[in-house]
C-alpha cells in the first residue's frame, strides 16, 4: 500500500516561490494561470493493507513530522 | 558561567558560540545531540546555528526529534535559559518551544551579511544590556528566517513584550530583508527564559571583523 502526501502553505500564508513561478509562467505568455501553489509531495510504502489504519497513521505522521501545521496543510491519498 | 552548546550533524556555529562566550569569560562545553541529560552546572543552553540534518524536509524539523531536545524541554520547564541562534531558532519553533515559524526567505535567496537591528523588549534576561529603539550592527545569514505567526499569536507576542528584536536600517527604520512578520528578528516565549533570533550575535563579536554589537547582547546572560 502506498500513501502520497501532499504538503503546501496554507492559504493565506504568502508563497514565494509560487510567486517567482507564477512571475516566469507569465514571461513565457501563458497568461491564464491565475495562482499558483509550490509545495512538496512525500510518498511513503506501507507495509500496513488496512487502508482506513493507514490513513490515520500517515495523519499521525503529518501532524509530528511531515507538516508544519503551523505554516502547512496537507492532503493524504492512499492507494492500495 | 557555564555554557552548554548543542551540535547536530550539520551544525555549524558551534565554535564561534564557544569563542563568543570564552571571550565573555564564560566556561563552555559543546554536547553532541545524542546527549540525554545536559552537564548540570548549565547555566544558559545555545542550539547554535547551522544546517541541522541538511534542513532536509525543513529547517530543524529531523533536529527537534534529537534525544538532546528532550533534555533541553526538561531544562526549559525547569526555568533553566535557552537560546537559539539561527538554525536553532528554527528548531525552537519546530519544538514548538516558540510560536511561529521560519519561512524561506521572501526573495527565495540565501542572504549573508551584516543587517540593522531594533531592540524591541529589553527587559529580558538576554538583551538587559541594550536600550529599547538601540540599533545594533549584527549578520544574518539565512535561507529560511522569514518569521510567519498568525494575527492572533502576534497580537499576543505584543501584549507580553515577547517580540525581542526588529530588522532596520541603520536610522532604525523599518527594512525588512526577509519578508518576516512586521520584520521580526527575534521572540521570546511567554515565561522569558527560551529566546530565539535569526542574526548571529556571535559572529560580531570584534569591531575589527565589522562590529562587536553581539558582544553586548550576549553579555545580557552574565548578569541575568
Amino acid at each position: 500500500m502506498k500513501a502520497i502526501v501532499n504538503i503546501s502553505l496554507k492559504e493565506g500564508v504568502l508563497d514565494s516561490q509560487g510567486k517567482a513561478v507564477h512571475h516566469a509562467l507569465d514571461a513565457l505568455k501563458f497568461d491564464s494561470v491565475d495562482d499558483v501553489r509550490v509545495g512538496k509531495q512525500i510518498v511513503l510504502e506501507l507495509a500496513s493493507d488496512d487502508a482506513e489504519k493507514a490513513k490515520a497513521e500517515v495523519t499521525e505522521m503529518c501532524e509530528s513530522l511531515l507538516a508544519n501545521t503551523v505554516i502547512e496543510d496537507y492532503a493524504i491519498e492512499i492507494i492500495a | 558561567m557555564k555554557i552548554t552548546i548543542v551540535q547536530f550533524p550539520g551544525t555549524n556555529c558551534e565554535y564561534d558560540t564557544e569563542y563568543a562566550f570564552k571571550e565573555l569569560g564564560c566556561t563552555t562545553e559543546i554536547i553532541w545531540h545524542k546527549e540525554t541529560e545536559l552537564p548540570s552546572d548549565t547555566d544558559l543552553l545555545v542550539i547554535a546555528g547551522g544546517f541541522s540534518y541538511g534542513d532536509y524536509l525543513r529547517s530543524g524539523a529531523i533536529a527537534r526529534f534529537s534525544p538532546v531536545m528532550d533534555a533541553a524541554k526538561r531544562y526549559a520547564d525547569e526555568g533553566g535559559k535557552v537560546l537559539g541562534i539561527c538554525n536553532g531558532f528554527q528548531v525552537l519553533t519546530e519544538a514548538q518551544m516558540l510560536p511561529g515559524a521560519l519561512k524561506r526567505n521572501e526573495g527565495l535567496h540565501f542572504i549573508s551579511k551584516h543587517h540593522h537591528l531594533k531592540v524591541a523588549n529589553s527587559e529580558n534576561a538576554f538583551l538587559n544590556k541594550c536600550d529599547v529603539d538601540e540599533v545594533l550592527n549584527i549578520p544574518i545569514a539565512h535561507h529560511d528566517g522569514n518569521f510567519f505567526i498568525d494575527q492572533e499569536g502576534l497580537e499576543a507576542l505584543y501584549a507580553n513584550d515577547q517580540v525581542l528584536l526588529h530588522y532596520c536600517d541603520e536610522n532604525g527604520s523599518s527594512k525588512n530583508p526577509n519578508g518576516s512578520v512586521d520584520a521580526i528578528a527575534g521572540i521570546t516565549n511567554k515565561e522569558k527564559n527560551i529566546f530565539g533570533l535569526m542574526p548571529h550575535p556571535e559572529r560580531a563579536m570584534e569591531a575589527l571583523l565589522g562590529s562587536d554589537d553581539g558582544r553586548k547582547m550576549l553579555e545580557g546572560f552574565l548578569s541575568a
